[in-house]
């Protein structure tokens, strides 16, 4: 099974005029799995921190130059390579802050691409077929570059791979109706060149290695997309004569009316592919989306649906997709398992790739070893995310597996939010574990209103028996036996002729996890509907809590009372007041709210009240200031001048 | 040069009245502007606007119109009468009731011979202009509507009458109205609301109309039609205005804007022209209620209270005091009696008067700093006008026991008996009749005399503690009859010198009580003088800003006058825009001149050189930061002093600490009602 994650927008996109081009050209890996080198297609390069959304350093040439190939980072030398009007190279740093006063040269003939090769230097590729090693060109730059390709032929597509532990460049080049494929190696120095099988050529092209060879697929405008594997082959020596390159058919996709007309394919392990551009078999025309679909067996395998315009540009980079669409470009994390038929209809019962059951305390111990071994956090996020949900379906298949701190330890390493592991926190309150539910609830930002509901109103129903019983957060715990020991001291001192001294209506852990709950965040109109679904008996039950609380807080008790997290005061008031909003005409009706709700009156109208002497207060103030200011324009002063 | 002792006064709530009704005479060119307080001021254009003549205001009297003939100067308002102002004696001359209700226009046609005014009642009035009264001839139109504005074509044959949602056009020989010009808001939301025709021009071929839907419509005479419909603002268009050639007119907006259009070519070089909406100006924060064309400049007026005369720079030819924009907010008079000796100040309102004693201080300090007030300024008196005129002058004698005022109706005289605590006042009954009202007042240095003016007359009283007695009348040798406009008496009460409007300055003896000589007649008008109290030099301040020293004694210009003519005054000081209002003599140093006008006050120290062209004129923080010895080196005769802005008053009391009145114009504007409301950026 494939998976695509929650999408997250890096930048917004330059789209150019008449909304056709997304305006990016290329997006290259950079210094870290973080990092990406995105080339606008007009004059700029910006380096992007993936998780944090962040630019780190933009380049921008002059008005009048543009930048004809994606730049590309070369980690051998930490520095950024760009082409400029075709024959200008740049080679500058992170540090550089203007492009123009950093590194150029002008070579002898047109460049169509700057290449990074894994482990090695850059290679660059001309626009009639000649290869160098971008040092050797740098040496000198003014040297003659031989012309490989014809020159109606056009160059539509170059790669370089890794195989066999040596850099191979490859690139389509179309000319007269046939497509060739151009291969390069240097050690052994070889070359060859095949025909595409079909003639026209691939909308989108990509390869990958493997044994013996390369694996190129091709997208083409029928919406089918074919393998052709390139052999490699151990000798050196330049193969003159062109080869034909048998292809066959991996996927044939519906495409509706017409041809395709821009869509992208990145192949993403040996049975997966990416598409963008490419309808979606099952949803309605108009409407776009990435797709992963599994070679093997033909099946699609995740698909989001992309707003706005999609550009037929797709990238990847270290297991994240770029796809620009719209006005923004998007990354979306996914993750491929190994392709089985089972995982790819969606069957796949359990995790761990050996296929055996592991038990609980099993589970626990690889879980640890996972978490201490990942030192790269974003890589964390992803694996995580996917290890607690293999998890939790685990535990929802398996009635009595439930691997309590192994859960609890991955959702302590941060790395997990509610939407990586939607089930979760539903599984920790089905199994009543509310320990769990009070660190998700804690560690997860982006809980859903429904969900924070669903959790409050077991909390609510739930007996204070029971949750003492749980082993709650120590801080949180220290917290309310803090509010709760100040109110039975000062409870007999204080005249209660407000309603501010109360007991604790409810036990110490149900607090404890109440107040969790009031620190959720949340958008107010959709917690109002969810808030509805609460019965009386709770929303009377949470209204005395909340009031015990304000008490407490409006006595400044809790500012003697520290504690790491607690809910501030207007989270409270909010809450009272969504409550009330929620069940007004429930409480008006119930005789047994009608001292609460009197005295949250008390509690509104002494708030007015206070309010509306600090609007005196600040009045008073306001003239105060403004007395001041006006100190030297008075009526009248006696002054002392001097000409000269 | 010297420590001042400077007392700050702000108590003096002076807050000038809104502009409600312009016109300007082409011929004498001279502008009238009438005021919300019913005052009515007169501009010289020639003279750098500068403020020659002012007729009171009246309670109750609102002017709606101005409309010169010839050198008379009618106006009428929602009184529902039509005077005629005196321009001589300052007052009305008559009015006459034109028994069609409130009067919201008057025109007078080309040849000069009648007046129409458009009435409440809807009928334009005709009168007949006669020697010294007008004369009722006939009503026109007379159904329902008023008449808001009135425009007289050029033949004198037609009137154009702008009602409620139309304009009327009326035919002179039949009576009739012979056109009807549907005026509508426009949008289909306002219609229900009526649409006010708030002015009308009559060019030669089309009449333009300024409504309150914010348009400026240009209709054709001869069909009727709407030719062109200009959106000018979405508040209401109040006010428009004519150049002579009718080749560019100015709308006057509630916005405070005013746009002006120009007749342009349609195509380059060929005969059709089109009228193009080229400028707006915005010098105003609230309502432009009266436009003037006069040639190269527009004036415009209105609830701000401020007369702005902006250059039309595409008729002048080269960068003068003329090419810039000129704000005139403040009185070219003094509205500030200062008694020298007594350290009392009289503030003159319209309606009242208030004397207050300036505070006193104990304390020294460097300059800069602000002394501790040891005794705090004491409002005296608060004297209320009797009758419905409004005060013209007033004075209070330097020893602070004699007050007197006057309006176009009648003086007052008071004597004011201070002792410890308690102030007392009691009316000097039995002024000489000749005394009816005065222009200017003013008491002898030793408080034992009161003069007073009427038109070109001095009137001498005698003041004894029993009561006053008449003296003698001082008349002109030239039998000029323009109304005197400053007054100033020499320190031992020998001379009296009298500038009237006509820039003449006439110099009497008082000791045999009879002319002495007169000053030689300069172009510009007199806008402040004084006389020197140890060497009877009379100092004359001009409104171009020319100063000029004149020996009474030896009847003839100083030396010190005749180099400043020679050596020619700094541009700097030449360009100012407000005309110096006060001077006034450092008893303790014989050569301190002290100017003021509003914006600045200046020491002129006769015994150092004047600034030639090239030298800083505001050397003062020059000055200031060079050591001692070497600013005597530097320094020139005019020390300018800005600390203090604006002013009223600059006055020096006998030891030897300055008073200066200031009016800050935050003051003023927070007093303003609230301007209409627009739309700004981010609110």
């Amino acid at each position: 099974m494939a998976a695509l994650y929650e999408a997250t927008t890096l930048c917004v996109l330059n789209v150019g005029p008449g909304g056709s081009d997304s305006g990016i050209s290329g997006i290259e890996p950079s210094a870290d799995d973080d990092q990406v080198v995105v080339t606008d297609s007009a004059r700029s390069v910006t380096v992007y921190k993936v998780s944090d959304k962040k630019a780190l350093g933009s380049w921008t040439v002059k008005q009048g130059q543009t930048v004809t190939c994606p730049a590309i980072y070369n980690p051998q030398t930490s520095e950024y390579v760009v082409v400029t009007d075709s024959k200008v190279i740049r080679v500058w740093k992170d540090s550089d802050i203007n492009i123009d006063r950093a590194f150029k040269t002008t070579v002898s003939a047109d460049v169509w691409r700057v290449l990074s090769v894994p482990d090695s230097e850059p290679l660059v590729l001309f626009q009639r077929g000649a290869v160098r090693r971008l040092d050797t060109l740098l040496a000198d730059p003014q040297q003659p570059v031989e012309n490989v390709l014809p020159e109606e032929a056009v160059i539509r597509w170059s790669a370089v791979l890794n195989v066999e532990q040596q850099p191979c460049l490859m690139f389509l080049s179309e000319q007269k109706g046939e497509t060739l494929l151009l291969m390069q190696r240097r050690h052994p120095d070889s070359a060859a060149r095949y025909r595409l099988e079909g003639g026209e050529a691939p909308l989108s092209c990509s390869a990958l290695p493997c044994d013996g060879g390369v694996r190129l697929f091709c997208l083409y405008s029928s919406g089918s997309v074919y393998e052709s594997v390139v052999p490699i082959r151990g000798a050196g020596g330049v193969v003159e004569e062109v080869q034909p390159l048998p292809r066959t058919l991996l996927l044939n996709l519906p495409v509706g009316e017409g041809k395709l007309e821009s869509a992208s394919a990145v192949s993403l392990d040996d049975a997966h592919v990416a598409l963008v551009g490419v309808p979606h078999p099952s949803a309605g025309p108009g409407k776009d989306f990435l797709c992963i679909w599994n070679t093997n067996f033909q099946t699609l395998q995740a698909a989001k649906e992309m707003a706005g315009r999609i550009y037929g540009q797709l990238w990847c980079s270290c297991g994240k997709l770029y796809v620009p669409h719209g006005k923004s470009l998007s990354v979306i994390p996914f993750k491929c398992q190994k392709s089985s038929l089972a995982a790819a209809m969606g069957k796949l019962r359990q995790a761990g790739s050996n296929g055996t059951i592991a038990s609980a305390e099993e589970v626990q111990k690889k879980v640890s070893a996972f978490l201490s071994n990942l030192k790269n956090l974003h890589v964390i996020q992803v694996a995580a995310g996917g290890l607690a949900s293999v998890l939790v379906s685990r535990c929802q298949e398996q009635p009595g597996f439930y691997p309590h701190s192994a859960l609890v330890q991955l959702v302590h390493s941060q790395c997990l939010s509610y939407s990586v592991c939607p089930h979760l926190l539903t599984l920790a309150l089905e199994k009543k574990d509310y320990a769990l539910c009070q660190f998700c609830l804690q560690v997860f930002p982006d809980i859903p209103e429904a969900v924070a509901c669903s959790c409050l109103k077991a909390f609510l129903s739930e007996s204070d028996g029971t949750l003492d019983t749980v082993s709650l957060e120590r801080d949180s715990v220290a917290f309310v036996e803090g509010l709760i020991a100040n109110s039975t001291q000062e409870g007999g001192e204080t005249q209660s002729s407000m309603p501010l001294d109360m007991k604790c209506p409810v036990g110490l852990h149900k607090a404890v996890l109440l107040n969790e709950i009031l620190q959720v965040a949340y958008s107010d109109c959709f917690l109002l509907l969810h808030l509805k679904t609460l019965s009386a008996p709770q929303v009377i039950l949470f209204l005395q809590y909340l009031q015990f609380l304000y008490g407490k807080y409006s006595q400044d008790l809790h500012t003697q009372v520290s504690a790491l997290r607690s809910p501030a005061m207007t989270q409270i008031l909010d809450w009272i007041c969504l409550l009330v909003d929620a069940h007004f005409t429930v409480l008006v009706m119930a005789p047994e709210a009608r001292e609460l709700l009197s005295h949250l009156h008390k509690v509104v109208r002494l708030q007015v009240k206070v309010f509306s002497e600090l609007g005196k207060i600040e009045g008073c103030l306001q003239a105060l200031q403004k007395a001041k200011q006006s100190g030297d324009v008075c009526q009248y002063s006696i002054e002392v001048i001097e000409l000269f | 040069m010297g420590e001042f002792t400077v007392h700050r006064v702000r108590f003096f709530h002076y807050m000038p009245s809104g502009i409600c009704a312009m016109a300007f005479n082409r011929r004498t060119e001279r502008l009238a502007v009438a005021r919300t307080d019913g005052s009515v001021e007169l501009y010289s254009r020639t003279d750098h606007f500068f403020q020659e003549k002012v007729v009171p205001g009246r309670q109750q009297r609102s002017i709606q119109a101005l409309c010169w003939v010839g050198k008379r100067l009618f106006g009428a308002g929602l009184s529902g009468e039509i005077a005629e102002f005196d321009l001589d004696n300052l007052r009305l001359k008559f009015s006459q009731d034109a028994y069609g209700g409130p009067i919201w226009s008057i025109v007078c046609n080309p040849q000069g011979t009648h007046l129409a005014a458009g009435c409440e009642d809807g009928t334009v009035k005709l009168f007949e202009i006669l020697e010294d009264q007008i004369r009722f001839e006939r009503n026109m139109g007379g159904q329902k509507g008023r008449i808001i504005s009135l425009a007289w074509h050029s033949s004198g044959t037609k009137i154009a009458a702008g009602m409620i949602d139309m304009i009327k056009v009326f035919d002179l020989d039949s009576g009739n109205a012979v056109q009807r010009l549907l005026v509508e808001r426009g949008s289909r939301m306002q219609q229900s609301q009526e649409c006010v025709v708030w002015s009308v021009l009559f060019l030669s071929d089309i009449i333009v109309s300024g409504d309150s839907a914010g348009k400026v419509k240009m209709w054709d005479v001869n069909t009727g039609t709407l030719i062109k419909n200009h959106q000018v603002t979405e508040w209401d268009v109040l006010t428009l205005s004519v150049s002579q050639d009718e080749t560019s007119l100015f709308a006057g907006t509630s916005e405070g804007t005013v746009v002006q259009f120009q007749l342009l070519d349609v195509v380059l070089g060929q005969e059709e022209k089109e009228w193009v909406r080229t400028r707006t100006f915005k010098n105003h924060t609230h309502d432009v209620i009266a436009l003037a064309e006069a040639d190269t400049v527009i004036i415009s007026g209105g609830m701000d209270t401020q007369l702005v005369v902006r250059p039309l720079l595409d008729k002048l030819d080269f960068k003068s005091r003329d090419s810039s924009l000129l704000k005139i907010l403040f009185p070219q008079r003094s509205l500030v009696s200062c008694a020298k000796k007594a350290g009392l100040l009289l503030f003159q309102y319209p309606t009242h008067l208030e004397l207050w004693r300036l505070g006193d201080t104990e304390g020294h300090g460097p300059p800069g700093c602000i002394l501790p007030v040891s005794r705090n300024p004491e409002k005296l008196l608060h004297l209320k006008i009797k009758g419905e005129d409004h005060v013209c002058c007033s004075a209070v004698a330097p020893c602070g026991e004699w007050i007197a005022y006057s309006t176009t109706s009648g003086i007052r005289l008071y004597r004011l008996q201070r002792d410890n605590k308690n102030v007392s006042i009691t009316k000097v009954p039995k002024l000489p009749k000749v005394l009816r009202h005065a222009h200017q007042l003013c008491f002898s240095p030793d408080s034992s005399h009161l003069y007073g003016t009427t038109s070109s007359a001095v009137h001498v009283v005698a003041l004894t503690s029993a009561g006053c007695k008449f003296e003698h009348s001082l008349k002109p040798k030239s039998g000029s009859t323009h109304p005197v406009r400053l007054l100033a008496v020499s320190s031992d009460g020998k001379f009296l010198a009298s500038a009237n409007s006509n820039s003449e300055i006439h110099i009497y003896n008082m000791h045999k009580l009879k002319a002495h000589c007169t000053v030689p007649v300069y172009r510009s008008g007199v806008s402040a003088m004084g006389i020197h109290p140890e060497t009877n030099n009379l100092v004359i301040v001009h409104a171009d800003h020319q100063i000029f020293e004149f020996s009474i004694e030896q009847m003839q210009y100083t030396d010190w006058s005749r180099r400043v003519q020679k050596e020619g005054l700094h541009h700097v000081w030449l360009e100012r825009d407000t005309p110096v209002i006060n001077v006034t003599f450092n008893p303790q140093n014989p050569n301190h001149v002290i100017l003021h006008d509003s914006y600045m006050f200046c020491i002129i120290d006769q015994s150092l050189p004047l600034p030639d062209r090239k030298s800083q004129f505001h050397n003062q923080l020059t000055l200031k930061s060079l050591p001692e010895a070497e600013r005597l080196k530097h320094s020139h005769a005019f020390k300018e002093c800005k600390l203090y802005q604006p002013l009223l008053c600059v006055d020096m009391l006998e030891n030897q600490s300055l008073v200066v009145v200031e009016r800050p114009l935050l003051d003023i504007t927070t007093n303003l009602p609230a301007p209409v409301r627009q739309k700004k950026f981010a609110t």
